[in-house]
């Protein structure tokens, strides 16, 4: 037998006419694709490491490279298909469990594709938000079931909410897991744009704090960088129970990963494996939850909402329910489309269910209990546009949690590799080479632009509908219309069918 | 001056706030009478106070503290120390399940035996480095996940055919040392953990925290110290290294 079965997933195609031998390609790729050979003076590739991220091509200065998926294929066979075969040959050479990058790349079906908004025609009038004022300022926490004003003032406290300017977060990214290039991006966006970041589980570096006010710090089960200090330094607190790409499996930040700065922000030694236990091995139960819940607001005052973050699971509803009544203010839900640094391929693809259905069904069974007030309903895993997130809202959510859409607008092309820690675009990495590539002024101005652009989309949708709230919008699956989908899809959905 | 608290009947909510405005004002000690099942004393406090807890303190005790000195005159419940930063706390009885989970920073010395999964993922940074101190014996699990720190176990007291830990002592573990008096038995051990050869720096290391031991609860130094200990460390920093193919 030869020593490998696998062909390269991907063939460098190099134009010699283009070709200047400039060598930017060499340099520009971390997989080291690319070598210059001096014998017969031009650039030659080892395409079995070509991960498809695109640095080379769009680096190339004469447009002279073009990345290919191999055309060879097997015989033709929809069981034992190409994917199936190079994942036993892999696991046969390697002997390992199959690791990815990034979210679920299967044809999951697209409930959003099938979900039509509403607009008005003749009988009520559509808004222009370009001329008449539109409220798009989300507030995450628990609402009280009831409000007394005396005198125009009121006086039963609220609990604490977190403020947005529109119904945009950027998820859980870790420092460890993505750059500290990245998490400056995302933090300064955020803060410039009145919305929250998420720390991930990797803690709160020193350059980060600054950006506090913006944040949401994270308490996951391996409690890297957690502290009083860091507590208090955000302005929510997220419980991280589990993650849409990884569901029931904690993480394992390679070692490699792990340097100087992020041993210093995570508290353990430079070069050990980060490890996250799949349970808080402190939460056996709905109890145990409250328990860790209600430590956090004493160890803070009481000042910030706590939000606990599950991924969405068959039991999903009755999950969040519970959730609800241990005392949190703000339920993430993370869907089966939901990205990550690192996940082992069979947990990412097969397990946990898509977003849409369980949102449906949690704010469902929230309302039903009559708890619906008791706490904000955020939606991850696979948000890509700004029309996702108003379908989102009229299914139920508050607010979305955008992970995968904010590290395309800082560069990533979506290789899937990110857990080889060699991104070329200095996102998932720690080299310094490599974070250099990323600017976080640039990645926070892109970041800027997008949530803008999306506001205004927003907007306009919600003015096409009448409506000039987007409270308006919660929950108010009436503007939701469905094509295609069963009689079973449509009752959890809680929509009718287009034309009905 | 020794300030006192009434706990008796006291909601956790009102004696936490209390404590802690107390603290906030700049009381230096407080002794805190009739303790009985109150959760999160303590809880994200800092400074370098004093608390003095009369009864047994609940769940979650001093979980990210940060400086005090906690003395339970009683025993502790789960959670005791949780990812706590740093302070000290002295248990005058036992504590239950992961005590100093996650602890970052600190000490933690407990008279008699602790629950299952004490110091899971205790960490360490540079000259940061957390303890744990058992006088009695340890639950399954001990220092599951240690990342870093020290745990001390002396099982004081110990029966015949007993264990001083119970299953799976060091499993996961990568980073840390663990301190064990008398033979552990095989298998009890993780298949992450190995025992090596006490170096003279751990035997003053052990006999310092002995010596507090018995400054805060009494017995005898020179016959604890009688018993040879055992030094558990993990393989390697990586358990999972090899785990993995890429897709
Ligand atoms: S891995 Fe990226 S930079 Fe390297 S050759 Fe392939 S596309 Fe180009
Ligand atoms: S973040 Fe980087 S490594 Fe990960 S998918 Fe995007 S481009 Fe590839």
């Amino acid at each position: 037998m030869p020593i490998s079965m696998q062909l390269p997933d991907y063939l460098v195609d190099r134009d010699p006419n283009r070709c200047i031998t400039c060598k930017v390609c060499v340099n520009q790729c971390a997989n080291d694709v690319h070598h210059w050979d001096k014998d017969v003076d031009s650039v030659i590739a080892e395409e079995e490491k070509c991960v498809n991220c695109h640095r080379c091509v769009i680096y190339c200065p004469t447009h002279a490279l073009k990345i290919r998926r191999n055309p060879t294929e097997y015989k033709e066979n929809h069981y034992w298909n190409s994917s199936t075969i190079r994942g036993i040959d892999r696991q046969a050479e390697g002997g390992g469990v199959l690791l990815t990058g990034m979210g679920t790349d299967k044809p999951i079906p697209i409930y959003w594709d099938r979900l039509f908004l509403n607009a008005s025609q003749v009988t009520n009038p559509s808004i222009d938000p370009l001329r008449e004022p539109m409220e798009i300022r989300t507030y995450l926490g628990s609402k009280p079931d009831n409000v007394i004003i005396k005198d125009g003032k009121l006086i039963k406290e609220l609990p604490p909410q977190l403020v947005l300017d529109a119904p945009i977060m950027f998820g859980a990214l870790s420092f460890g897991a993505i750059s500290l290039s990245a998490v400056k991006s995302l933090a300064k966006a955020a803060t410039d744009c009145g919305v929250m970041w998420n720390t991930g589980e990797g803690g709160l570096h020193r350059d980060v704090y600054e950006y506090g006010k913006n944040c949401i710090v994270q308490v996951a089960s391996g409690r890297f960088g957690v502290d009083a200090e860091y507590l208090n330094a955000g302005s929510a607190i997220e419980i991280k129970i589990g993650q849409g790409a990884k569901p029931g499996i904690g993480g394992h930040l390679p070692g490699e990963k792990v340097g100087e700065e992020v041993s210093k922000t995570r508290m353990i030694p430079v070069g050990s494996d980060a490890i996250s236990p799949a349970p808080h091995h402190d939460i056996y139960s709905i109890e145990d939850l409250r328990q860790l819940i209600y430590a956090l607001k004493e160890a803070t005052r009481y000042t910030k909402p706590v939000s606990v973050k599950v991924s969405a699971v068959h039991n999903v509803a009755a999950i969040a329910s519970g959730i609800v009544r241990a005392g949190a203010d703000i339920v993430a839900i993370d869907g089966v489309r939901g990205g990550t640094g690192a996940a082992p391929l069979r947990t990412r693809d097969s397990v946990g269910i898509p977003a849409e259905l369980a949102l449906a069904a949690v704010d469902s069974r929230l309302r039903q209990e009559g708890i619906r007030n008791q706490a904000s309903l955020v939606i991850a895993g696979g948000i890509r546009n700004s029309s996702d997130i108003v379908k989102a809202i009229a299914l139920g959510a508050d607010a979305c949690y955008i992970g995968t859409a904010a590290l395309i607008t800082m560069g990533c092309r979506m290789c899937q590799t990110c857990y080889t820690g060699k991104c070329n675009w200095g996102i998932c990495t720690q080299d310094p080479k490599l974070v250099k590539r990323l600017n976080p002024e640039i990645g926070a101005q892109r970041l800027t632009n997008l949530i803008h652009a999306w506001s205004h989309e927003i907007k306009e949708l919600l003015g096409g509908m009448g409506i000039n709230a987007l409270e308006s919008l919660r929950g108010n699956r009436l503007m939701l219309r469905g094509v295609g989908l069963s009689e079973t899809e449509y009752r959890i959905l809680g929509i009718l069918p287009a034309g009905e | 001056m020794t300030m006192t608290i009434d706990a008796k009947g006291v909601y956790y909510k009102e004696l936490n706030h209390n404590l802690r405005n107390h603290l906030d004002k700049g009381v230096k000690e407080i002794l805190v009478q009739n303790v009985n099942g109150q959760r999160y004393i303590g809880d994200g406090v800092t400074g370098s106070q004093r608390l003095i807890l009369e009864g047994t303190p609940g769940n979650d005790m001093a979980a990210f503290m940060d400086g005090l000195e906690i003395v339970v005159k009683g025993n502790g419940q789960d959670g005791t120390g949780n990812t706590m930063n740093q302070g000290r706390i002295i248990v005058h009885g036992h504590t239950g399940d992961t005590t100093g989970y996650a602890m970052r920073g600190g000490e933690i010395f407990i008279r008699d035996y602790v629950g299952y999964r004490v110091g899971i993922h205790m960490k360490e940074y540079k000259e940061k480095i957390p303890a744990i101190v058992i006088g009695g014996t340890a639950g399954d699990f001990l220092g599951e996940y240690m990342a870093g720190g020290i745990v001390v176990v002396l099982g004081i007291g110990l029966k015949e055919r007993e264990d001083i830990v119970g299953d799976y002592c060091g499993t996961g573990m990568h980073g840390g040392i663990m301190y064990i008096r008398g033979q552990i038995p095989e298998y009890n051990l993780g298949k992450e953990v190995k025992i090596v050869e006490m170096t003279d720096e751990d035997k003053a290391l052990v006999r310092g925290y002995v010596e507090r031991y018995v400054t805060y609860f009494g017995g005898n130094v020179k016959s604890i110290l009688s018993k040879p200990f055992n030094k558990l460390i993990p393989y390697n920093k990586r358990p999972y290294g090899n785990l993995y193919t890429s897709w």
